[in-house]
């Protein structure tokens, strides 16, 4: 693994520096029963192909950020910062 | 044995340059390699094969094969063909018992015959299995090239860069693709010797593979070379090809390439008489270069005009001592034999490239070169030269090898196919050819025509093995590059040395196990009689603030946050939402949007970064910082506390104007300190948060109000003897909230926080309770828990309380035991022992004394 990731705030990095955290999930928005609380702890879809997931430029600017790679071909299509709904206060 | 000066010589012979042959002296000249001065003084045997220890000699003379390797000051598998010479260097052969010359394994060549077919050892020493390990030594030692660990330390590093135009490989058609790519192109080559002209030029190096990213690692000497570049120039050219027959090992058989520089080069006549068999132009070209060196030609066989011949060598000693060319018996010290050029197409089918066998010209060839990499010269097979197949190897006499490094013969081969193993990949794995230090370079295309013939198909059919990393030998070292063990220390590390503390690890940390005493039981008894101090600047320390901090903490942490008033301290644990417990602190609010956080000693940087984490799903308005590096944090502790705290500071710290759980910014001996009261090791506390700079004179003010410095021994002791769990000690991935015992600190009624469904969910197979035990025998920690004679949990911890006078400890257990005085059976040494449960704290149970 010797991809480059395009960190939004620091360019174009080596992947070794990133620490990957796994596709992006949804967070149950209501309590979920166990059945759908397993699934969203440990249930991935795993794909091979286009992947959105999360990753943390651990070894530079400590940005959390997320990327569509390709998981076939470690592409990397785009980066960017999670825009995330601000949450009801 | 050296010839008048040659034109394009490298050596200086007004230089010499002596160094050591397993003792003996040899001298060369500055610009020889250690090979080719060990030629010039009239060695020809250079090492000894790996399975039957046969002679072997110089080959190709350019770093491919594995007949030149030797141990060089200590660094085993040196190509010395390669290496450039240097004064007292201590060259030393290997894989011999005796000499180079006698070598006294050479047995195994002789009688071995029936004993050393492929696969052999595996299939007969296998039984009885037990033996195995004392075969195996005996194996280890008969077989295998040099030994490790005699070159002591050496430092390796490793250099990032990035360029846009890097050209791998130095021959003409590289140094003209880096002369036109200009200023930003770096050129790599494994020889050097030229003057680059508008590019720079890294050489003697090589690159040992493409990955993704365009990245290519190159050794170079002690340093690796991470490289990326924007466009890759391949131009590694071609490898001269060995002809397979009978006796095609034997010391005085060699490639055109390897006449080419010791002529050239290192102006050494290679032998007297001399045959050649050339499969291409560049084969045969080596003919007048050996006239015109003095060597007598007694005949040259052209396979483009006769494909078939009968080759057989013959040799005394292992040294080549004639040739029969289809039935004509020629005496030759030197036989050039050439199976033609493979192009050397490793990088680029890592790369990416597809492999094609293109039968015109008897070569395989790279196709569809992937984007970004390009290919020039003859590497792409495209340099007119028309080769054919190598020649026969039907003799019966001899050994015919195919592969040098692994010792495989045409035999071996032709067992793998008869046996199953007939497709290349297959076969490479059960003869092991291509899998030496040579990694294919002049095996892998004889096996695959060996294959080819043996299934009667065409090299097309059977194809290449896939082509990886490292393309040339590198010493482990260098892709482990530098020896790093990084060490945190405290801003006080000095103060626990000039204490004679026993420093132990705790992660990357030092930290003081106990101190000069070494007495642990005498610091917990001044934490309870009077007054301790421990340095605990390892807690990872997190400033969170902004207008959301209180609901950011609310909602990762299962307790109230949102509650808690300005100047008041709560503990917290965090939970994933599986439930796991990841790690706990405490949680002070110093203002309405701002919060200390401290996480344990090896969590801050994974805390720091799950509070990222989620501030980026949620996107509170909310700055996290990790400040744990720039603060010191000492906890002073005991009965003694305020006392000692009170003439150090101007501030009122009687208990009701610093009550337990609050946190108040003063300063102590004039060090500007955040105070947090807290009940740490369960005597009255104050945990007092500074600069790291001023952590030297604080820590000095205490001692000097008479605490005695305390180790982590006693800090385990002391919160052992409150209950307080240590996360991945007394907790692990299994462990929740509920069968930790934490139950109180689940605030069910929140809307959410991060672990509350995990909770809801929950099932407690088993909980988390205090035992004591009557006698001073303390369980191991994992020492089991028995029930009815069969295992039902473990201990976590378990220290003596002095105070208490009896053993006291956390273990897991069955939930129906989890009850005050239920007994529970604890084995030590193989002995059930009795053991009582205790779920409230050993010590000071309501907590009086924290409050104090």
């Amino acid at each position: 693994m010797s991809f480059l990731l395009d960190c939004p705030h620091c360019g174009p990095r080596d992947a070794a520096e990133f620490h990957y955290q796994g596709e992006v999930t949804s967070r149950p928005e209501s309590p979920p029963t166990l059945r759908e609380l397993t699934d969203y702890v440990y249930f991935r879809d795993n794909v091979a192909g286009l992947q959105r997931e999360w990753w943390y430029h651990r070894l530079g600017c400590g940005l959390w950020f997320v990327a569509e790679r390709d998981t076939r071909t470690n592409e990397v299509l785009r980066t960017e910062v999670h825009k995330p709904a601000r949450p009801v206060a | 044995m050296r010839l008048p000066p040659q034109p394009n010589e490298r050596i200086d012979r007004d230089a010499p340059v002596a160094f050591e042959l397993d003792g003996r002296r040899v001298e060369g000249c500055a610009g020889d390699s250690l090979g080719s001065a060990l030629y010039a003084s009239g060695r020809r045997v250079f090492s000894r094969s790996f399975k039957y220890h046969r002679p072997r000699g110089l080959v190709c003379c350019s770093g491919n094969c594995p007949n030149c390797l030797m141990t060089v000051d200590g660094v085993p598998n040196v190509r010395v063909c390669v290496e450039p010479i240097r004064a007292g260097a201590n060259v030393r052969a290997q894989n011999v018992l005796g000499s180079l010359d006698r070598d006294l394994l050479a047995v195994v060549d002789r009688v071995g015959g029936p004993f050393t077919p492929v696969g052999f050892y595996y299939r007969t020493m296998i039984r009885p299995r037990r033996l195995w390990p004392y075969y195996e030594k005996l194996l280890r030692n008969l077989a295998g090239l040099g030994r490790v660990g005699g070159a002591g330390e050496r430092r390796y590093d490793v250099e990032h860069r990035r360029v846009k135009t890097l050209v791998i490989g130095g021959g003409r058609s590289g140094r003209a693709a880096a002369e036109a790519a200009g200023g930003d192109a770096l050129l790599v080559d494994e020889r050097g010797g030229f003057v680059p002209v508008g590019y720079e030029l890294l050489a003697p190096a090589c690159a040992l593979g493409i990955y993704e990213g365009g990245l290519v690692p190159v050794a170079a000497g002690d340093v690796l070379h991470r490289i990326r570049a924007e466009r890759i120039v391949v131009a590694t050219g071609t490898i001269e090809q060995p002809l397979v027959f009978p006796g095609n090992d034997l010391v005085g058989v060699v490639l055109p390439g390897a006449v080419r520089r010791l002529v050239e080069d290192w102006a050494i006549k290679p032998g007297r008489r001399a045959v050649v068999i050339g499969a291409d132009e560049s084969g045969c070209a080596v003919t007048e270069q050996l006239a015109a060196a003095g060597v007598e030609v007694a005949r040259v066989v052209d396979l483009r005009e006769s494909p078939v011949v009968e080759i057989a060598a013959e040799g005394r000693r292992g040294l080549l001592a004639g040739v029969t060319v289809d039935g004509e018996q020629l005496a030759c010290d030197l036989l050039v034999a050439s199976g033609g050029r493979q192009p050397a197409y490793s990088l680029l089918a890592q790369a990416g490239a597809r492999i094609e066998y293109d039968a015109a010209r008897a070569t395989f060839v790279p196709v569809e070169v992937p984007a970004g990499i390009e290919a020039v010269g003859s590497v792409t097979g495209d340099d007119g030269r028309v080769a054919v197949p190598a020649a026969s190897y039907n003799g019966a006499r001899g050994k015919c090898f195919a592969c040098l490094c692994e010792d495989v013969t045409e035999k071996d081969l032709k067992r793998a196919v008869a046996e199953g193993f007939d497709s290349i990949e297959l076969a490479k794995r059960y003869t092991t050819v291509t899998m030496g230090p040579c990694q294919g370079k002049l095996c892998q295309v004889a096996s695959i025509r060996l294959l080819a013939r043996e299934l009667e198909t065409g090299e097309e059919a059977i194809g290449t093995t896939t082509a990886r990393p490292p393309w040339a030998p590198v010493e482990l070292g260098l892709l482990a590059g530098r020896h790093h063990e990084p060490v945190k220390r405290s801003p006080l590390h000095a103060r626990h040395l000039a204490a004679g503390a026993q420093m132990m690890w705790t992660g990357q940390w030092q930290r003081p196990f106990c101190y000069g005493g070494g007495d642990p039981a005498a610091e917990v008894r001044a934490v309870h009689d009077s007054l301790g101090v421990i340095d605990v600047s390892t807690l990872g320390k997190l400033v969170v603030e902004g207008p959301d901090a209180a609901e950011f903490l609310e909602r990762l942490y299962p307790n109230r946050f949102a509650d808690l008033r300005v100047g008041r301290v709560r503990y917290g644990v965090l939970t994933s939402d599986g439930g796991r417990i990841m790690d706990d602190g405490t949680i002070a609010r110093l203002d309405d949007e701002l919060f200390y956080v401290t996480t344990t000693s090896t969590g801050s940087e994974s805390v720091c970064e799950w509070f990222e984490w989620w501030n980026a799903v949620w996107g509170y308005r909310v700055e996290i910082v990790n400040v744990t590096g720039a603060l010191a944090a000492i906890n002073l502790a005991g009965p003694s506390a305020r006392e000692a705290l009170a003439p150090l500071t101007d501030a009122d710290v009687s208990p009701d104007a610093f009550r337990y759980l609050g946190a108040r910014e003063l300063r102590v001996a004039g060090v500007p300190c955040l105070a947090l009261r807290i009940g740490f090791v369960g005597e009255l506390g104050y945990e007092l948060h500074c600069s790291a700079l001023a952590a030297e004179p604080l820590w000095d003010a205490l001692v000097h109000a008479g605490a005695v410095p305390f180790g982590l021994e006693a800090q385990r002791v002391l919160r052992l003897e409150k209950a307080h769990i240590i996360v991945g000690q007394d907790t692990d991935s299994e462990s929740n909230l509920l069968s930790a015992g934490m139950p109180w600190i689940v605030k069910r009624d929140k809307d959410d926080f991060v672990g509350k469904w995990a909770v809801e969910h929950a099932s407690v197979r088993e909980r988390l309770v205090g035992f004591t035990m009557g006698d001073r025998v303390v369980p191991v920690e994992g020492a089991q828990v028995v029930r009815d004679g069969r295992p039902a949990g473990r201990v976590t911890s378990a220290r003596i309380s002095e105070r208490l006078g009896h053993v006291v400890g956390l273990a897991w257990v069955a939930p129906e035991q989890a009850a005050d005085g239920a007994e529970i059976s604890i084995r030590i040494g193989g002995e059930p022992r009795r053991a009582v449960v205790t779920l409230a704290p050993f010590y000071d149970p309501e907590g009086k004394l924290l409050r104090s």
